[in-house]
């Protein structure tokens, strides 16, 4: 037996552990046509053979029917806002100033909304149903990333009313 | 008890690389494979659906939450999912049957491989504090392991290239293998080692693909009139994290599993095990006290192919082709995780009594 007590041990109240492992990540056979797509300007959702909602940014299948989704649907850079929060604290490595407005986005001609930011407004104005357009940075910077467009910018265009927010089609919004 | 019915397996071809898929892309396949071999139209047709999968194959996070898009869940359906082989997933469907809560169940499992260093990912699956760290991979371990049972004269390298030559003739059979060829035993023992003792033929191959079966009642494979064979039995058992602390030669958890599970009750006709190296399917053959009239990994068994998170529930689904087809009356299957062998569940499988 040793002669070693718990009193003459040190606590130990943790150890350096780290991980690190490496990945050849792929986005998945659908995602990445939406990406080649959006290093060209466009956006481009699918439509489900079964319930005909569209997805953006699509990921293969539609969620609600399971079934592969492969009609490929362009839609529009304009979209309505469904819902949004007002974020406070910055991302670290990011150049965004807080408080800066993260929001659920349907583009027009989609029926599921993605996120991204909104900017050229006053966050206290923001709200569901508002119509925005996204801003794009210049064509040469374009690559395989939603980050083509720096944000959306409020549309001055009727409010969407809320039982209409993602049943907007491509070609707009009257009001 | 309600006895529990195997009705429809498929699986997807083992490949080195599958691309761009992503889990949906990988799932989808395999499991409108099996709506269509059962006769159902998607998972609103069973009462309970239950996945296997690891998000550390493919670094992504949480994609196991992800591949739930492929399923179809409005309105909504009882879901569930272990970070592990899909062959624990059945055991869980299993329950859920037993318990009364469903009388019919999808399971699946897929594992996308390749985007990483496969070895060194699993090396992450062993104790946070002493072996984690050190990042000891799986090829080592199973390396150490086959080390101890050629000193002690437990088996010889011939032995392992048997089971290496086997495979790969039986793999000729199987559509899905990735590795298949009339490779001789001598073929085998002039590759040069690569982990010593172990040959690059001796590894597993690291693949991609996913399984997907469905089980029931087996008065609801009456009911859907279609062939089936019956779960007789399963358990699992499962040993200490610290390798140093077992003994690695032999497999005690599988012996046990196997007594629990009833493997003894009757003869094995067929026996598919999940040994991803060649000294282990040698170790759980004698764990599972499996004589000459046993057909072993007539499949080519992983090493023909190595789907993680899926392969043991292929070992049971293979078990299940051979009985409907009548090749085989009873069998075994058996499924593994962990570092050499650690934790086993043994399934056996009967030909159904209408049948016999
Ligand atoms: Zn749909």
């Amino acid at each position: 037996m040793s002669e070693q007590t718990t009193e003459n041990t040190d606590v130990i109240t943790g150890i350096e552990a780290p991980i690190y492992l490496k990945y050849n990540f792929t986005a998945g056979a659908a995602p990445a046509r939406f990406l080649t797509q959006v290093k060209e300007g466009v956006l481009t959702g699918q439509r489900c053979p079964q319930c005909a909602q569209v997805y953006v940014p699509p990921r293969g299948s539609c969620a609600a029917c399971g079934v592969p989704t492969e009609e490929e649907v362009v839609l529009s850079d304009k979209a309505t806002v469904q819902s949004f929060t007002i974020v406070s604290i910055p991302i670290p490595g990011n150049s965004i100033e807080p408080p800066f407005v993260v929001a659920n986005l349907v583009p027009d001609g989609a029926n599921i909304s993605f996120i991204h930011l909104m900017s050229e407004c006053d966050n206290a104005d923001v709200h569901i149903g508002q119509r925005v357009q996204g801003v794009w940075k210049p064509q040469e910077e374009w690559g395989y990333s939603m980050d083509n467009i720096r944000y959306f910018k409020p549309l001055d265009e009727p409010d969407v009313p809320v039982e209409k927010i993602g049943k907007i089609p491509v070609e707009g919004w009257e009001g | 008890m309600k006895e529990i019915a195997i009705v429809g397996y498929q699986q997807s071809d083992a490949v080195s690389d599958a691309g761009a898929c992503n889990e949906v892309e990988l799932i989808i396949p395999v499991i409108s494979k099996v709506y269509d071999q059962v006769g159902i139209k998607n998972a609103q047709d069973v009462d309970f659906v239950c996945s296997g999968s690891c998000d550390y194959l493919q670094g992504a996070a949480f994609a196991f939450v992800m591949g739930v898009d492929a399923l179809g869940a409005v309105p909504p359906i009882k879901e569930s999912h272990v970070e592990m082989d899909a062959a624990w997933a059945l055991y869980e469907s299993m329950l859920k049957i037993r318990m009364g809560h469903a009388d019919s169940a999808l399971i699946y499992g897929f594992g996308k491989s390749s985007p990483g260093e496969l070895p060194i990912v699993l090396s992450q699956q062993l104790d946070p504090y002493y072996l984690a760290p050190q990042w000891v991979d799986t090829i080592s371990l199973a390396a150490m392991q086959a080390r101890l049972m050629l000193d002690k004269g437990l088996i010889s390298e011939q032995d392992m290239a048997e089971v290496v030559s086997r495979s790969r003739r039986n793999a000729l059979n199987n559509p899905h293998a990735q590795l298949a060829g009339d490779v001789s035993v001598q073929d085998v023992l002039a590759q040069e080692t690569y982990v010593s003792p172990l040959r690059k033929a001796d590894i597993c191959p690291v693949s991609d693909g996913a399984s997907a079966m469905v089980i029931c009642t087996v008065e609801k494979a009456k009911e859907w009139g279609l062939p089936y064979a019956v779960i007789s039995g399963i358990d699992h058992c499962i040993e200490t994290h610290n390798p140093g602390m077992r003994d690695l030669t032999d497999s005690v958890s599988t012996r046990k599993a196997a007594e629990n599970a009833g493997v003894h009750n009757g003869a094995v006709d067929v026996a598919e095990l999940y040994a991803p190296f060649s000294h282990q399917e040698i170790i759980l053959a004698r764990a599972l006290g499996l004589g000459d009239a046993t057909s072993v990994n007539p499949s080519g068994g992983v090493l023909a192919g190595n789907l993680m998170m899926a392969s043991g529930l292929s070992r049971i689904g293979e078990v299940f082709n051979r009985i409907v087809s009548g090749e085989a009356q009873r069998g075994v299957a058996h499924a593994t995780s962990g570092p050499c062998l650690q934790h086993n569940l043994v399934t056996v499988i009967e030909q159904a009594k209408e049948a016999a």
